[in-house]
């Protein structure tokens, strides 16, 4: 690998823009998707390991070619700086997250509870829409305050991220059900929300409840059947 | 990709520090290999290691043929498996297949 091509691997990432590295097998020439003089079989064959977050394996002129896809993190949008988010968020990085935290609250949402993230001290639908998530996105809702939470969720649902958790009981979650319908969402689009948020491991303390949130979110990530919950939300008495 | 997950990072850290560095990259995977293609291992000529190819199997055997990279500039395509018969042959444990390129940072 060469100099430029190590640099411009490191200038897209901090500039968060995808780029694919391709490597003929035979010598290790390599060249960058988008980049000049690309054939279009491998252009093609970039673009695709790109919108699919996966690496892959071509033939051109007769030779092997390794299409390595360098996509920018997945984000994880936070809505309530609260004790929750204090141990999700150092998880979430880990996992490989770029993550936001919102909370208009800002006793709460201090660099002093949460070193060096981003913190966003607006309203969760305006924050939330500014953050415009995408599929590579997701979003949970921590504050169980229907001011503070559900204008995020609303946002949320009106976008493409790939998971929505909003914590609460099941009897919190109803009540939550009821206003977003009022709201014009359709039952089906409520249903994308994961509540009560995170797997079924019984968690009890903040770092147990992060750990069970984001092993969800990775779940919907892969399409595990865990993260697919039986039966839409009903007033059912926590 | 997540600070700990970034080895490009890292290899280009200790590339801009003086090191010779190589990386090994998994290309293809088949069966039960533990890491998906497109995962690195960094190795440097004074014995650093970060990253991984594998459950830990064969980056002995990677951090080898990564040597010789380095000293040749040459890279190297490897084939790890049961199937393997070459000399330095060190199958996985879990009975995965895999192709690692490794290549010199210039």
């Amino acid at each position: 690998m060469t100099p430029e091509v190590l640099a411009a691997l490191e200038a897209a990432k901090a500039a968060k823009r995808p780029v694919a590295l391709l490597t003929r097998l035979t010598d290790g020439a390599q060249h960058l998707f988008p980049g000049a003089g690309l054939p279009a079989p491998l252009a093609e064959a970039a673009a695709k390991a790109l919108r699919e977050d996966a690496a892959a394996n071509v033939t051109a002129d007769g030779a092997p070619w390794f299409i390595h896809p360098h996509n920018p993190p997945l984000r994880l949008i936070v809505v309530g700086a609260v004790h929750i988010a204090q141990a999700l968020v150092p998880m979430a990085q880990e996992v490989g997250f770029a993550v936001t935290v919102v909370d208009p609250r800002r006793a709460w949402a201090t660099a002093e509870r949460f070193p060096g993230i981003t913190l966003i001290h607006e309203w969760s639908d305006d924050a939330v829409a500014a953050l415009a998530p995408d599929s590579r996105t997701a979003v949970v809702t921590l504050t169980h305050d229907p001011k503070l939470d559900d204008p995020g969720l609303d946002v949320a649902l009106k976008s493409e991220c790939f998971y929505i958790g909003a914590l609460g009981s099941r009897r919190t979650h109803a009540k939550r059900v009821a206003r977003l319908a009022e709201m014009g969402h359709a039952e089906a689009s409520i249903g994308r929300i994961h509540a009560p948020v995170g797997l079924n491991i019984e968690a009890v303390t903040a770092p147990e409840i992060a750990l069970s949130i984001l092993a969800e979110v990775v779940a919907a990530r892969r399409g595990a059947a865990l993260a697919r919950r039986a039966a839409p939300a009903t007033a059912v008495a926590a | 990709m997540s600070d700990s997950e970034d080895i490009l990072a890292t290899a280009a850290t200790w590339r801009a520090a003086g090191e010779t560095v190589a990386l090994a990259t998994v290309v293809e995977t088949w069966g039960s290999s533990p890491r998906p293609a497109g995962s690195r291992l960094a190795v440097s000529l004074s014995g650093k290691l970060a990253g991984s190819v594998s459950g830990g199997c064969i980056e002995g055997a990677v951090a080898d043929a990564a040597k010789q990279t380095m000293a040749s500039g040459a890279p190297q395509l490897l084939d790890f498996g049961i199937s393997d018969e070459r000399a330095w042959e060190v199958g996985l444990a879990c009975g995965g297949k895999l192709k690692v390129f490794v290549e010199k940072l210039t």
